[in-house]
C-alpha cells in the first residue's frame, strides 16, 4: 500500500508541474506564434534572387509590389495607389503617401526607381519582366513613370511579381546590385531583408529557420492576427507530416500525395487542396552542337525532332498521374494551364503513346538505332515528387533503349546547375525537368515570353528557356501578341504560336500538380491558385 | 588424404563441440548461411534485375505482399517504382554483404598492418599511429564516414560519385574501423615479441619483416578474427545507416538501408511492406552475425572453456 500511494503522489506532483507548464503559454495574452514548415527552404532573402514563386510569395510577407493579387489574383493597389498609361507607351504609378519602411525610413519614388532598375540588372533573375521596357523615371516624390520601347498593356500586373526594397538601408549596406544565383553569389540582401510589409524578418538562419515577426505599423489594416511566425524546412516527407499530426507545426505546404488519405482522416487537421496553374514539363538541350552530358559526340540528338517525339511520346503520364501522384495531377499537352488567359482547350490533348519498338524505330530513323545515354537534371523539393517522376521517366526511357542518368539534387543547386546565366548563356544541362507558373499575368504571353521565344540578352525574352528552343514563326507571333489589344486577333495569334510549339515537340509537358496544403484545424487560410501562400491571410484560433 | 584429416581433425576440436553445443549459435549460423546463399544466388533465384530502370513498370508500382491482397509475381510487394521487393531485397542484401565482407578485409589489412608497425617497431612510430588511433577513437565511426564520404562528395561531380559510391562507402567505413584491429594487434604484439621464438629468429638474423609476418602475426590472429566478424555485423549497419541517411548508395542501386529509406516515407501512407522487409532481413542478418562473432570470442577464450 505504501509502495502505491508513494507512486500515487509521484504522479499527482507530475501532474501538477504538467500542468503548471501548460498553462504558463496561455497566460502571455494573445502571443499567436505560427509555425509552418516546408520541404526546401527559401534560396534568399532578396526579392530578385530567382524568380521562383516560393521565393517570391516568401517575400511578399516582407517586400511588397506596387500592385498586389487580392484572394482572387485580381489586381489591387498596394505601394501605387493609382497606375495606368498616359499615352500607348507610357505607364505612370502614383504612389501610397506615409508609408514606412521597417526601419522607419519613409517609403518614396527614389525607392521604386531603385527597385525597379535593381531588378533590371546585375544578377538579377527578374530581368524577363523588363523586356519592354526603355526608361524608368521619377516624376515627383510619389510618382513614377515608364517608357516603353512598344505598347505593352501588360507592364503593371507583370510587376505584381517585383518587389519594392529600401534603396537607403541597400547602399547603406552595400546591396545596391542584385546578387547572382548562377555564380552562388550573396550580399547584404542575401540574409536580410527592408520591404514595408506586413511581416519583418527578426531572423534567418540558412536551412534551419526564418522567423517573422509582426509589423505593428504596417499601412493596411491587418487581416491577421498572427504576432510571430516560424518558418523551418524539413526534407522528410515522414517527418513533415508526423510533426504537423503531433502539432509541432501548425501548417505544412505541399502534402505528398501519399499522404493526403492520411491526413485527412485525422481530426485535428485540414486538408486544403486545389488545382495549381502551374505546369510541371521535361525540356532537352536543343542549343549546343553537342550535348553536355551525353555519349553521342559531334551532334545533338535533340535537334532531331524525332528524337524529341520518341521521348515525348513514351512517356506515360496517366501512369505517373496513377501512382506517383495518386491521382492528384491533370496531364496536360500545353505549357499553361486552364484558368490562365490564353489557354486553347482544343489543342490540350496528348498525342497517343508509342510502343516500345515504335519509339525504336522513330530514334532509329534519327540515326540513334542503339539508343544513346544522356544526363537528367531534376530538382529533389521543388514539386510534388519530383525525383519520383524523374524516376519513373528513367524507367520508361529505359525501354525504348535511353540510358539516362539521374541527378536529383535539392533546389537551390538544381537551379544554379540548369538555369540561364545572368547574360544568357545557357545552363549546364541536357534533359531537365522544370515547372512554370505565369503568376505574374495570368497571360500565355508571359509563357511565350520566358518559355519559348529564343533566349537573347539583348531583348530580354527566354530568360527561362534553358532548352535554347528556337522558332523564328513563334517568336513573331509572341512579339505581336504582347501589343495586340484586340481579343479576336490575339486569340489567333496564341492558337497559332500554341499550334507551333506543339508540333515541334518543343517540350514535353507533364502535368498541373494539384496544390494540397495540411493545417492545424485552428489555422485558417486563404489558398490560391498560383500556390503562394500570403500570412496576411492567416488567423490562429 | 589429407583434407579428411584436417576434416577429422575439426570435428574432434574444441571449437566444433562447442559449436555443437550451443543451438543458439546454430540457428544463428543456419540463418547467416541462408541469406548469404540466397544473396549469392541473387541472379538465380530473383524475379527481375532490380537494378536495371527498363525492367520497372510504373504501373506496377504499390502492389501489396502476397497474403495482404498481392500476387505471386511480387511475392513482398513493390515500391513506388514498380520494384519487386523480394528481387530487390535479394540484390539488396548482396550488396550490404559485398560491403560488409570488402570493408571488413581492408579495415583488417589496414589496422593488421599499422598494429603490428606499432607494437613490434614502437618508439615514435608507434607513439604517432597510436595517437592517431585515439584522436579516431574519439569520433564515432559513423560521423568519420559521414566525414569521408562528405568530402569526397565535394570533390567529385555527383554524377561520377553514383558510378563509384560503392567504393567511396567501403572506403569511409574501412577508414573509420581500423582503429580497433590496430590496438588489438598491438597489444598482442607487444607481449609476442619479447617471447623465445621471436628471440630465436633474431637471433638468426631474419630481417623484422620476416618476423613479423610469418611469426608474430600468425600468434595475434584470434582475436582479429573476433574482431572481424563483430565487425561484419558492424559494418553491415554502418552502411544501412549511411545509406538511410541517404549518403551511402543511390536509389538506382539500393542496398538495405537505402530501400528502408524509400519505404521511410511511406510508413505513414499504409504501405508498410517497403521498409518492414529490408528492416526485417537487415535485423536477422546482423543479429545472426553477431551471434556467431559472440560465440567464436567465447570458444577462442580459453578462460571460458
Amino acid at each position: 500500500m505504501a509502495k502505491i500511494s508513494r507512486w500515487g503522489l509521484a504522479s499527482a506532483a507530475a501532474f501538477a508541474l504538467a500542468g503548471a507548464l501548460a498553462i504558463a503559454p496561455v497566460s502571455q495574452a494573445s502571443a499567436k506564434t505560427f509555425k509552418w514548415a516546408n520541404a526546401g527552404d527559401v534560396s534568399s532573402m532578396d526579392p530578385y534572387y530567382r524568380n521562383e514563386t516560393f521565393l517570391l510569395a516568401f517575400l511578399e510577407n516582407i517586400y511588397e509590389p506596387l500592385v498586389r493579387r487580392d484572394q482572387k489574383l485580381g489586381l489591387e493597389a498596394a505601394l501605387a495607389v493609382k497606375w495606368g498609361q498616359s499615352s500607348p507607351t507610357v505607364w505612370f504609378f502614383d504612389l501610397r503617401q506615409g508609408v514606412k519602411f521597417h526601419d522607419g525610413t519613409p517609403f518614396t519614388a527614389d525607392d521604386v526607381v531603385f527597385s525597379l532598375n535593381r531588378a533590371n540588372s546585375g544578377g538579377s533573375n527578374m530581368k524577363a519582366y523588363f523586356a519592354s521596357v526603355k526608361e524608368i523615371r521619377k516624376a515627383g516624390d510619389f510618382r513614377v513613370e515608364v517608357e516603353t520601347k512598344y505598347p505593352d498593356p501588360l507592364l503593371a500586373s507583370k510587376w505584381a511579381a517585383i518587389l519594392i526594397m529600401s534603396k537607403a538601408w541597400a547602399e547603406k549596406n552595400n546591396a545596391q546590385v542584385a546578387s547572382d544565383a548562377t555564380k552562388n553569389e550573396e550580399n547584404f540582401a542575401t540574409r536580410n531583408a527592408m520591404g514595408t510589409g506586413a511581416f519583418v524578418l527578426r531572423e534567418r538562419k540558412a536551412g534551419e529557420k526564418t522567423i517573422l515577426v509582426k509589423n505593428p505599423n504596417w499601412w493596411d489594416k491587418p487581416t491577421h492576427n498572427l504576432t510571430e511566425v516560424i518558418f523551418t524546412p524539413v526534407a522528410n516527407a515522414a517527418t513533415r507530416v508526423a510533426a504537423l499530426k503531433a502539432g509541432d507545426i501548425d501548417m505544412m505546404y505541399e502534402v505528398p500525395p501519399q499522404d493526403t488519405d492520411n491526413l485527412k482522416r485525422d481530426a485535428n487537421i485540414n486538408v486544403i487542396e486545389g488545382p495549381e496553374t502551374r505546369v510541371v514539363y521535361l525540356g532537352f538541350d536543343q542549343e549546343r552542337d553537342e550535348l553536355l552530358e551525353s555519349n553521342i559526340k559531334g551532334k545533338n540528338p535533340f535537334k532531331d525532332k524525332r528524337v524529341r517525339e520518341a521521348f515525348y511520346r513514351s512517356i506515360d503520364v496517366e501512369a505517373i498521374k496513377r501512382t506517383v501522384m495518386r491521382g492528384q495531377s491533370f496531364p496536360t499537352a500545353l505549357m499553361v494551364a486552364p484558368g490562365i488567359n490564353g489557354y486553347v482547350k482544343e489543342l490540350d490533348k496528348r498525342p497517343t503513346l508509342l510502343k516500345p519498338e515504335e519509339a525504336k524505330k522513330l530514334l532509329a530513323d534519327a540515326g540513334y538505332p542503339q539508343g544513346f545515354e544522356v544526363g537528367f537534371d531534376c530538382p529533389n523539393d521543388r514539386y510534388v515528387n519530383d525525383e519520383k517522376i524523374c524516376q519513373a521517366v528513367v524507367g520508361m526511357l529505359a525501354r525504348i533503349g535511353i540510358k539516362v542518368n539521374l541527378l536529383a539534387q535539392t533546389r537551390s543547386k538544381y537551379f544554379t546547375k540548369i538555369l540561364r546565366k545572368s547574360d544568357f548563356k545557357p545552363g549546364e544541362t541536357s534533359f531537365y525537368m522544370l515547372g512554370w507558373s505565369p503568376a505574374a499575368t495570368y497571360d500565355v504571353h508571359n509563357v511565350f515570353e520566358a518559355l519559348i521565344q529564343t533566349p537573347s540578352a539583348a531583348s530580354k525574352k527566354g530568360q527561362f528557356n534553358v532548352s535554347g528552343y528556337s522558332n523564328k514563326a513563334v517568336d513573331e507571333l509572341a512579339d505581336k501578341m504582347e501589343a495586340e489589344t484586340d481579343v479576336a486577333k490575339r486569340n489567333a495569334m496564341i492558337l497559332e504560336a500554341t499550334k507551333l510549339y506543339t508540333q515541334d515537340y518543343a517540350y514535353i509537358p507533364l502535368h498541373q500538380q494539384a496544390v494540397v496544403w495540411a493545417a492545424r484545424k485552428n489555422v485558417s487560410l486563404h489558398q490560391p491558385a498560383d500556390n503562394r501562400f500570403p500570412l496576411r491571410f492567416v488567423t490562429l484560433k | 588424404m589429407a583434407l579428411i584429416d584436417s576434416f577429422r581433425r575439426a570435428a574432434d576440436s574444441d571449437i566444433w563441440h562447442s559449436f555443437r553445443a550451443s543451438p543458439m549459435t546454430m540457428a544463428a549460423a543456419a540463418v547467416t548461411l541462408f541469406i548469404v546463399l540466397a544473396a549469392f544466388l541473387a541472379p538465380l533465384i530473383a524475379l527481375q534485375n532490380p537494378f536495371d530502370p527498363a525492367n520497372l513498370n510504373l504501373s506496377d508500382a504499390m502492389r501489396p505482399p502476397m497474403f495482404f491482397g498481392g500476387e505471386w509475381s511480387f511475392p513482398m510487394g513493390s515500391d513506388d517504382q514498380g520494384r519487386d521487393l523480394y528481387s530487390a531485397i535479394l540484390y539488396g542484401t548482396r550488396l550490404s554483404l559485398e560491403v560488409g565482407l570488402a570493408v571488413v578485409f581492408f579495415s583488417m589489412i589496414l589496422g593488421i598492418g599499422l598494429g603490428l608497425v606499432a607494437g613490434y617497431v614502437g618508439g615514435t612510430l608507434d607513439a604517432i599511429i597510436m595517437r592517431i588511433a585515439d584522436v579516431q577513437l574519439t569520433f564515432p565511426a559513423i560521423l568519420i564516414a559521414l566525414l569521408i564520404d562528405g568530402v569526397v562528395r565535394g570533390v567529385i561531380s555527383v554524377k561520377r560519385h553514383e558510378e563509384i559510391a560503392v567504393f567511396v562507402i567501403v572506403a569511409s567505413i574501412s577508414l573509420a574501423f581500423w582503429v580497433q584491429y590496430a590496438r588489438t594487434v598491438r597489444g598482442s604484439v607487444m607481449v609476442e615479441r619479447n617471447k623465445e621464438y621471436v628471440q630465436a629468429a633474431r637471433v638468426i638474423g631474419l630481417p623484422r619483416w620476416l618476423i613479423m609476418f610469418r611469426h608474430v602475426l600468425p600468434n595475434v590472429m584470434g582475436p582479429v578474427l573476433v574482431i572481424a566478424t563483430i565487425n561484419l555485423g558492424l559494418a553491415i549497419i554502418t552502411e544501412a545507416t549511411l545509406s538511410f541517411l541517404g549518403v551511402g548508395l543511390p536509389s538506382t542501386q539500393p542496398s538495405l538501408g537505402t530501400l528502408i529509406r524509400i519505404g521511410n516515407e511511406y510508413l505513414n501512407s499504409g504501405e508498410w511492406w517497403i521498409t518492414i522487409f529490408p528492416g526485417l532481413t537487415l535485423a536477422a542478418l546482423v543479429l545472426a552475425v553477431n551471434l556467431l562473432g559472440d560465440w567464436l570470442r567465447d570458444a577462442l577464450n580459453p578462460k571460458l572453456r
